[in-house]
């Protein structure tokens, strides 16, 4: 692991929040280079010392009787809100407003924006970042599409083309399954130079939910989308955009087996 | 308090005279064994929100309210991460709406612009960090560092090392993805560390 991956990885490490062989490499790597080991002693200092000074206000004894108090009154209009038909409007206003609120909340859980696109991207995004992060790029690894390609076949209801693109400078690295939009999907793996770039495959059950090409950056992610065949395929890179436009081209014209 | 007034203006005690359910006690009783526990830590989220003490228990009083409304949909997953999540909705709803109105509401006018340096380009040896926060003063330079940064990566660093919340949570209760939650991590880390260099150059 190179210094750039290890300082991208330091806080997750940190946070104890990657994997044991991402972990393993990450010590490999401190324990060689006095750089990183630095970074990591500042960040690892600078977690102490909030965790030991930063002020935690606890709630005032007040504020909980408060709240104990108005929960006694709050009893009535939480029942009545099951007959809403009978009541005023004010009422059905207050009710429709916690509700949406509870809605957006049980929605933030999922996502960060509501739209099928927005939603969409941010997950293509996100399962890129966290392959990286997590350095588990593939679960399959091997540039033989004859290996990839029934690998992937085996564990998911849909079959997909897989190619080696090595001759047009973007080799397979292998594939994995992957969770995107509520529904397990396949990831191919190609490198371009020390970029790796993630192509999501999913059937496309939904045709018009979201629109059927484009592409879009995004936090220093670009991501393009296609369909064809009746698949929806989504490159997400940190490549640029006419790398990634040279990419996706190489792609598509290579229609494998 | 202009936000409790407020929300007495938008719901007044209804449905008088109505016979009183049963289940009405149980249910405060099961909202309090299931939240108060988490009271401390809603306040403290609203206060490093806020960054104003009545503000904050205005939000969380607002909170809970709303939490006790909508108790029957608690799934039962994370008490903690789900009473948050609305302390998080209610602050933006409300409170940001009485603060776009007007309503007096302390700012902080020393927001701290991402102004781009790695902390670790600046001279500062590891010691530094350690030395400055073994301080006195070390309590009012972390909170002092942590008050000025802006909103987005407070909230993340609160969640993280005062409630030491999981990344999965985090994103949970901030509602952005888990790589968001890194990001904005790395990101308020290098702010605050920038931060007390430049504190401990100019002590």
């Amino acid at each position: 692991m190179d210094c750039t991956k290890t300082r991208g990885r330091i806080d997750a490490y940190l946070d104890q929040e990657l994997d044991l062989p991402a972990v393993v490499a990450l010590d490999e790597h401190l324990a060689a280079c006095g750089a990183c080991q630095g970074i990591y002693t500042e960040r690892s200092a600078l977690q102490a010392g909030i965790r030991r000074h930063a002020t935690y206000y606890g709630a005032p004894q007040r504020l909980v009787d408060r709240i104990r108090a108005s929960i006694g009154n709050a009893e009535r209009p939480a029942r009545i809100s099951w007959q809403w038909p009978r009541l005023p409007q004010w009422t059905q206003l207050g009710a429709a407003v916690a509700a949406s609120a509870v809605v957006s909340w049980m929605a933030a859980l999922e996502y960060a924006s509501p739209r099928a696109l927005d939603l969409l991207t941010e997950d293509v995004i996100s399962g890129h970042a966290r392959s990286l992060v997590t350095q588990h790029l593939a679960d399959v690894a091997s540039s033989d599409q004859h290996t990839v390609k029934p690998w992937l076949s085996s564990r998911l209801d849909f079959s997909l083309p897989v190619t080696d693109l090595a001759p047009l400078g973007f080799p397979l690295l292998g594939g994995r399954v992957d969770y995107i939009g509520h529904r397990t999907v396949a990831a191919l793996v190609y490198r371009h130079r020390e970029h790796y770039i993630d192509v999501f495959v999913w059937p496309d059950r939904e045709p018009g939910r979201v629109p059927l090409s484009g592409s879009e950056s995004r936090q220093g992610y670009n991501v393009m989308r296609w369909t064809d065949g009746g698949l929806a395929f989504w490159a997400v890179s940190d490549l640029n955009a006419a790398e990634m436009k040279a990419f996706v081209e190489a792609y598509t014209s290579a229609k494998g087996s | 308090m202009a936000l409790v007034r407020a929300i007495a203006d938008v719901c007044p005690p209804a449905a008088q005279g109505k016979p009183l359910r049963t289940d009405d006690s149980s249910r405060a009783k099961k909202f309090e064994r299931i939240f108060t526990p988490h009271l401390d830590a809603a306040y403290d989220y609203a206060r490093w929100l806020t960054r104003d003490a009545r503000n904050a228990e205005d939000v969380v009083q607002e909170a809970c309210l709303r939490a006790f409304k909508f108790l029957d949909s608690f799934n039962g997953d994370s008490a903690r991460a789900w009473l948050l999540a609305i302390v998080r909705n209610t602050y933006y709803t409300w409170y940001k709406r009485h603060q776009a109105e007007g309503v007096s509401v302390p700012y902080d006018e020393e927001t701290m612009l991402a102004n781009g340096a790695d902390p670790s380009d600046l001279e500062s040896g590891v010691g530094s960090i350690e030395q400055l926060l073994e301080q006195k003063d070390a309590k009012r330079l972390v909170n002092e560092a942590l008050a000025t940064l802006a909103e987005e990566f407070r909230e993340v660093i609160v969640l993280r090392e005062l409630e030491d919340l999981p990344y999965k949570e985090i994103a949970a209760i901030a509602g952005i993805p888990i790589g968001t939650v890194m990001s904005r991590l790395s990101r308020a880390r290098k702010l605050l560390l920038q931060h007390l260099q430049r504190a401990r150059l100019e002590n």
